[in-house]
């Protein structure tokens, strides 16, 4: 980082010798070397470990994660392939005030997008008021017109959603964007409050956090009451996973939350369609399906539909969900809501559907479609962050003060050539947080992707994934971009937010 | 309030069968441990035999090592670092153990939520210190560990199996992959070994022949229940019936028919499939062992006796495949 670091030096213990800070909002730390009240327990417990502990700690979890397997598969790379995904010990906190608005916050914009695409694939009144230019929806490459007058069960679209929240340097938190066609990483999410509980366990106890382990089942029952209008056993419907495979980089989440949930994982050789009607190949014959949690997009799920050269989905698959008899969760077409330039209406979708004002803000954002908007992001471009609309995972993005001056001419012209496709922000300083980096407490960027599930009602487990980007200084947090994460501690009680350190 | 009568059943209503492409990966997972484990066995009595013969009788041995586990396209001389390499190391030899503990790890992965989490990291860990080892001078007198650690991980998979699994279809497809294989393996090499010895009569061997009987016998982990049945004198025709016909001795040819067979069974019942191919076939090869005399066998000749066992066992395989793992859509939609 550029900016003036000023170092803080504890004078109780080695640990926080190397802790920098700038002007990003600090979790831990309300000024330098004075921790917030939630945080003064697990700073008094890092105090008294030597690094030498700390690091036989982090070793022991890290061969916890490679034993059971707790990988993710790198795309491009040589050796293929399995990396366990770098977890950090120190847990995130956030007191029992903050996550109540998240909360609010989450659900509220759920409901609204939910709305929204039941409009857009519908009577398109939204469109018809002028509040989205339809010009907007209709070039997004993730809207699918074969949705159009589709009705799917509880008009809800969306029943799995991650959305990525920053916390800015005024200490509020703004959504960066929203995840709604298949989000992952809730099985790390799981994956680290197991392994924290095992290496921090009074720590934990003291802090009074909220459970997160019945996720899987919550998100059974989400599933469940998704079951689609013609199914044959309405209160029994066979719910399965449909994964693209062991080689997909979630492949282990995808293994985990089905073993969680009790359901089958299956491929889309497993499934056929005949009739109209899912069936899988089993043992015993074949055997009908009605909810299928889809974890392949949309491009895939038939090639008969969709991609021909598919060979992930199920030939017929789409007929058979317009003719009802089948649920997919996520439904198809989902991702025309979560494009970064119609990103930048949700303030505007909210209001008009729910008529209330947005509890969790929107990060500015400039749309290169726009005039004014694209010359002030090509001016100041070493400045801002410029991503493409439907990319995700870090894939496809700028990063203004950390480019090279070929890079920005780069996307200077990739701009140009398409305006639609890009949509800049101002670059965010995301909120740092205490990690351990080989036996001391550094300082690190991070984010937060609670998840929220949308069934009968809205489920939102306390927490979520909080992504560190591991690198000193850098600002991406995504796994496949040099990421890792660390466990997020929800306190039950407001006013216990200093667990037993706390005087 | 009491539950309505037939609650229980309503509820908690099984059903019929699971999915073929996870039942095919549980069975195939279960022959590859079972041939990793045999092998890592056969290597290990091999290499204790080697210590004890001179240089000639040891280079045959090797040799009979490479026929017994059927590697396919080794030639010439043999030195003991090369064979380690093929049988232990290569991937290019899709049967060295290796090539076995990756194959079966990588079936369970495709199934990992099948499979309970302890079964799943036992595998792992075994995986994982196999292909940490790599073969070099001097290599195979220290490979004893190696070895050892393969046949333990392999036992204590399937006890974690057998502990922690519920004992329902998925369990009887491991069971099923575990005594197939362990069908054919030990008629490989029983078929090797009594194609190599004089004519198995009911005398007592003679101190030159002694080594090769015993390491049949420690090869299906059967010397000391041998020992315990008949006394250390080993007669070869006595050492035949054992390792054939003994009901009791998990490595006996007529025990791993048995439990093929009982799985089979026990798999049509829970598939509720009116085809029962591959338990009709089984279960004629278990009539056939049942009442088999091993005079009988003799004179009929113990090779052609275990090369049927060979074929109805590949029968018996191939009638999984069809039945269960791969039939064809349309029939199935007919019926």
């Amino acid at each position: 980082m550029t900016a003036a670091a000023i170092p803080i030096r504890s004078d109780a213990s080695l640990a926080f010798v190397n802790y920098q800070m700038d002007h990003a909002y600090d979790e831990m730390f309300a000024t330098a070397g004075v921790p917030r009240e939630h945080y003064r327990a697990l700073q008094q417990t890092l105090l008294g470990l030597a690094p030498e502990e700390l690091r036989k700690i982090q070793q022991a979890a890290d061969l916890t994660f490679l034993h059971e397997g707790i990988t993710f598969t790198v795309y491009g790379s040589k050796e293929g392939t399995e990396r366990i995904f770098p977890n950090d010990l120190l847990p995130r906190i956030i007191p029992a005030n903050e996550w109540a608005r998240i909360e609010k916050g989450l659900t509220q914009r759920l409901t609204a997008l939910n709305l929204f695409l039941r409009d857009i694939y519908h009577e398109g009144r939204i469109l018809a008021e002028g509040i989205v230019p339809r010009e907007l929806i209709y070039s997004c490459k993730h809207f699918r017109r074969e949705m159009r007058g589709l009705n799917v069960p509880r008009d809800i679209y969306v029943s799995i959603c991650g959305t990525d929240l920053v916390r800015v340097p005024d200490g509020s938190f703004a959504v960066l964007e929203d995840n709604l066609r298949v989000p992952s990483g809730v099985s790390y999410m799981l994956a680290n409050r197991k392994v924290l509980k095992r290496v921090f366990p009074t720590l934990f106890r003291d802090y009074g956090v909220w459970p997160i382990d019945h996720y899987p089942q919550a998100l059974l029952a989400t599933l469940r009451t998704m079951s689609p209008e013609n199914c044959a056993y309405r209160n029994d419907p066979k719910t399965v996973l449909l994964t693209p495979g062991v080689s997909n980089s979630a492949y282990f989440e995808h293994a985990f939350l089905a073993q969680q949930m009790g359901i089958e994982v299956v491929e889309g050789r497993d499934l056929l369609v005949h009739d109209n009607l899912v069936y899988m190949r089993t043992t015993a014959g074949l055997r009908r399906v009605d909810v299928i949690y889809r974890r392949v997009d949309d491009d895939f799920l038939d090639p008969l539909r969709f991609r021909p050269d598919s060979i992930l989905g199920v030939p017929g698959l789409f007929n058979a969900y317009r003719a009802g008899n089948v649920t997919l969760a996520n439904a198809i077409g989902t991702g025309v809501a979560d494009d970064k330039a119609v990103y930048a209406y949700l303030p505007q979708i909210i209001r008009y559907y729910l008529n209330e004002d947005p509890i969790l803000p929107n990060v500015p954002t400039f749309l290169m479609s726009d005039n004014t908007h694209r010359q002030h992001t090509l001016q100041n471009l070493e400045k801002m962050v410029v991503k493409a609309v439907g990319e995700s995972g870090g894939y496809g993005m700028l990063i203004g003060p950390q480019s090279t001056a070929k890079q920005r001419d780069e996307f200077r012209a990739l701009i140009l050539a398409d305006p639609r496709n890009y949509i800049a922000q101002p670059t965010l300083s995301l909120s740092c947080a205490p990690c351990l980096i080989d036996g001391e407490v550094e300082s690190r960027h991070i984010d937060l992707r609670p998840y929220i599930l949308m069934g009968e009602k809205v489920t939102i487990v306390p927490g979520g994934l909080t992504r560190v980007a591991l690198r000193l200084g850098s600002l991406v947090v995504n796994s496949s971009q040099g990421g890792g994460s660390k466990d997020t501690w929800v306190l039950r009680d407001a006013d216990r937010t200093g667990g037993p350190g706390a005087a | 309030m009491r539950p309505p009568r037939n609650f229980y059943v309503k509820t908690f209503k099984r059903e019929a069968g699971m999915l073929s492409r996870v039942a095919e990966n549980l069975y195939w997972m279960s022959r590859y441990l079972e041939r990793a484990e045999h092998t890592a066995r056969l290597l290990d009595v091999e290499l204790q035999l080697w210590l004890d013969q001179s240089p000639e009788v040891g280079a045959g041995r090797w040799r009979f090592l490479v026929d017994a586990l059927q590697v396919a396209g080794v030639q010439g001389r043999l030195d003991p670092l090369q064979l380690a390499e093929t049988l232990v190391f290569s991937r290019a030899n899709g049967s060295s153990i290796v090539s076995c503990m990756s194959a079966a790890r990588e079936n369970l992965r495709h199934v990992r939520e099948q499979c309970n989490s302890e079964m799943w990291e036992q595998l792992n860990k075994l995986y994982l210190q196999v292909i940490d080892r790599r073969a070099e001078e001097g290599w195979i007198l220290n490979s004893h560990e190696l070895f050892r650690a393969v046949q333990e991980g392999a036992h204590l998979f399937q006890g974690v199996t057998d502990a922690t699994m519920s004992h329902g279809e998925g369990w009887q497809y491991i069971q099923l992959g575990r005594y197939v294989e362990r069908t054919h393996t030990l008629a490989a090499l029983m078929d090797t070994h009594f194609r190599r010895a004089a004519a198995a009569t009911d005398l007592p061997v003679d101190s030159a022949e002694y080594l090769s009987w015993v390491g049949l016998l420690r090869g299906c982990a059967a010397f000391e229940a041998y020992c315990k049945a008949q006394t250390a004198e080993i007669r070869p025709l006595r050492v035949a019936e054992f390792l054939l016909l003994n009901p009791e001795l998990p490595h006996s040819v007529r025990f791993s028919v048995d439990r093929m067979n009982a799985a089979l069974h026990v798999i049509g019942d829970l598939t509720e499939r009116r085809e029962k191919l591959p338990a009709r076939i089984a279960g004629r090869l278990r009539a056939k062992l049942s009442f088999s005399q091993i005079e009988e066998i003799m004179e009929e000749g113990v090779g052609t006796y275990l090369e049927n066992i060979r074929g109805e066992c590949a029968e018996i395989h191939a009638a999984i495949h069809q039945i269960y793992f791969d039939y064809a859509i349309d029939t199935e939609l007919a019926s």
